[in-house]
């Protein structure tokens, strides 16, 4: 009977894709979750800090006993796809978990551009879309209603350093206005983002941008610009070109002895710089959007020390801020189920533009663009080997080191 | 017009970007070194040149983090590579050697892509520097600085050079690889393994990499993504001095990494790698016309 024989294994198939649909669509008494992550690729570390962020919040949340929903205890369940670290898949999966799994909750991706690229996707289907680690400003100018984002934008994260500077400069009786600023961003929309936050508060200071180079996205030698900076004597030296060039800064500044007060650069933790080069990095400025040493605290993990010290024991690494940010994208989900008492998505999404709440990762409101706009950045420096928080003022661990000593 | 205000007032600038320049050029020279080889002797453009400077990198890096100085792994890494070159040519070049330009291209683009992946697979993507805790040099009361670890590698670039020179005048393989690259076919004739001398020319390319790549990782960082640049710049570098002329390379390699210097700190870093890309076009446009001159005289 070769007919059959054919037929019964598609008709199983048909059941099982029936069944797993099903599973999807937060029946039962668990919600799914659906992300989409970057588990190979360029992005494949941070794409791992991001799911085991997720799956840390969602472990937490259950063992806890779930979400209340309207009276009923829900568990929650992330699914999972690899987007491989490239924006057109990230897009195809998204519409397939909201598609054919039919998952009606989705969390971020890794980086703006991933996430440039599915939230039409969310906004489509009118799925509530929260993320923890796309931070460039234009995702929130395009009048997205369902995309949330826990994050400070990337405009904020060096505006920080300017305004040390100009504090500093206060404190040694100079007038903000006559510090010169040297600045090497890369050519990319992150860094750009930086870099727009960074003239906005020059020109509100009346600083001087002395030097702007933009550094081409395959970077391998800064010689040429911190030539520059040299010659120039700036007052600080502002960077952003993600690992490479947090590495190349603190590496080619030592080397070349290039003496500027401030150093300051983005991505210097993910980059390691304090423990893959030791005394090189010594003074170094670097921005964060979070760290467990700040004394924020909330009902799922008590304190931000707490979470990263569960994080360490669970996943074996230290909690970078990028697991951290994920791990916030689900409690805002799950604050908002139950503030919603419901799991239609559009009350969902109600709910959370309407969030204010305390988490380990700060305090979290979003603006009617979406985005996080009373969690502020923070600024390490690194000083004997460790990063200690500086800035901002209020939450600072030491008293930043002014001027950066060249490691000799 | 600020950035050459800058320069003529201050002529050690100009000191620092030409010393920086000839020393990046003198590591750019070494991935060139290889390319002319390959293209000269297998007629095959070696789109992952930059992957096997990459991999040397790697190898630098793993030996400095075992406790091993990194100069040392200057050899290991050219050890390591000839050996993956070789293995590299058993398992994908042989079969392209003689074939259309077109699918050599092709198929050594694949072959870099499934480098940078593999390598991001196994080393992970994260940003890697190896110290070699040489230090700095002051010239000029600090106003020049010059790591020593540079001046290491533009010495090792000359001596990989040299070697190389002699390597092929004097040995055995050297005269088979000439040979092979004159006239394959009488090679042959002559009793040439024509096949075996293309797997030592391209073991010898991958080794030549891989030094090269071991003095990337401690004078700059390593990354599975850093080939294309070395890729790049090692193309235009033996377009410029032709196949199978060593000093040519070098002289080459060397005026490109200062031109490099002093358009980045004129133009901006931005336009650095266009303005190189500008100027290739203006050497080969240049080049014709010379060429037709040539031409002229002859008739």
């Amino acid at each position: 009977m070769p007919r059959t024989g054919l037929l019964a294994p598609a008709a199983a198939g048909f059941l099982l894709l029936a069944a797993t649909a099903d599973f999807a669509q937060a029946e039962g008494d668990t919600i799914v979750l659906g992300a989409a992550v970057s588990l190979t690729g360029k992005y494949s570390v941070n794409g791992k800090n991001t799911k085991d962020g997720y799956d840390l919040a969602v472990k937490r949340i259950n063992e806890m006993g779930g979400v209340k929903v309207g009276g009923k205890a829900y568990k929650l369940k992330v699914a999972y796809y690899d987007d491989e670290s490239t924006p057109a898949r990230g897009a195809q999966l998204a519409e397939r978990l909201i598609g054919q799994d039919g998952v009606k909750f989705v969390l971020g991706a890794y980086s703006s551009g991933l996430t440039k690229a599915i939230a039409p996707v969310t906004e489509k289907y009118k799925v509530p879309h929260v993320e923890g680690n796309g931070a460039a400003r234009e995702l929130f100018t395009q009048g997205y209603r369902y995309l949330f984002a826990v994050l400070s934008t990337s405009d904020y994260y060096l505006r920080d350093a300017v305004n040390l500077a100009a504090e500093v400069a206060k404190e040694k009786g100079r007038d903000p206005k006559t510090l010169k600023i040297a600045m090497a961003f890369e050519n990319d929309p992150f860094s750009l983002d930086v870099r727009d936050g960074i003239l906005e508060d020059a020109k509100r200071y009346g600083m001087h941008v002395a030097i702007d180079d933009k550094l081409p996205p395959e970077i391998n030698d800064m010689a040429a610009t911190l030539t520059k900076v040299r010659a120039v004597k700036p007052d600080m030296l502002l960077v952003s070109g993600h690992e490479k060039g947090a590495t190349l800064v603190v590496r080619q500044t030592a080397e070349m002895k290039i003496d500027v007060p401030i150093v300051a650069t983005t991505h210097c933790d993910s980059a390691k710089i304090a423990e893959s080069m030791g005394k090189l990095a010594e003074g170094v400025l670097c921005a964060s959007q979070w760290d467990r040493k700040l004394s924020y605290q909330d009902k799922w993990f008590g304190s931000a020390d707490d979470y990263a010290n569960l994080f360490e024991k669970e996943f074996k690494y230290p909690a970078p801020y990028q697991a951290a940010e994920s791990t916030a994208t689900v409690l805002v989900f799950a604050d908002a189920f139950a503030r919603a008492g419901s799991l239609d998505p559009e009350k969902v999404r109600d709910a959370i533009a309407s969030t204010d709440m305390m988490t380990f990762f700060g305090p979290i409101k979003f603006d009617s663009t979406g985005k996080n706009v009373v969690k502020p950045m923070v600024l390490y420096q690194v000083l004997g080997g460790d990063y200690k928080v500086v800035a901002p003022t209020k939450w600072a661990e030491t008293k930043l080191v002014w001027p950066r000593k060249l490691p000799q | 017009m600020e950035n050459l205000r800058l320069l003529f007032e201050s002529p050690f600038l100009s000191v620092q970007l030409l010393l920086d320049g000839i020393l990046i050029g003198a590591i750019f020279a070494l991935a060139a070194y290889g390319m002319a080889l390959v293209w000269g002797v297998m007629g095959l453009i070696n789109v992952a040149q930059g992957e096997l400077v990459m991999l040397g990198g790697y190898a630098a890096f793993y030996l400095y983090r075992a406790g091993i100085h990194p100069l040392f792994a200057v050899p290991v890494a050219a050890a390591l590579l000839f050996a993956a070159g070789w293995l590299l040519y058993r398992a994908v070049i042989f079969r392209v050697v003689d074939r259309d330009l077109f699918i050599s291209l092709l198929a050594t683009f694949g072959l870099s892509i499934l480098l940078q992946q593999l390598a991001n697979t196994l080393f992970g993507a994260d940003v890697r520097t190896a110290e070699s805790g040489f230090g700095t040099l002051f010239l000029f009361g600090g106003a020049v600085t010059v790591s020593r670890i540079k001046l290491v590698a533009f010495a090792g670039a000359l001596l990989t050079g040299a070697f190389l020179m002699q390597f092929l005048r004097r040995s055995r393989m050297g005269q088979a690889i000439r040979a092979t690259a004159q006239n394959p076919r009488a090679a042959r004739v002559m009793g040439i393994d024509t096949d075996r001398v293309h797997a030592w020319t391209f073991g010898l390319n991958a080794a030549i990499c891989g030094a090269s790549g071991a003095l990337v990782a401690m004078t700059w960082i390593v990354h599975p993504y850093l080939g294309l640049p070395y890729t790049v710049r090692s193309f235009m570098i033996v377009i410029i001095a032709g196949l199978g002329n060593v000093a040519a390379v070098l002289a080459a390699a060397l005026g490109l990494g200062v031109a490099e210097n002093f358009a980045g700190f004129i133009l901006g870093a931005e336009y650095q790698a266009a303005f190189i890309f500008a100027l290739l076009v203006a050497i080969l446009v240049w080049r014709r016309f010379w060429l037709a001159r040539e031409r002229r005289y002859l008739r």
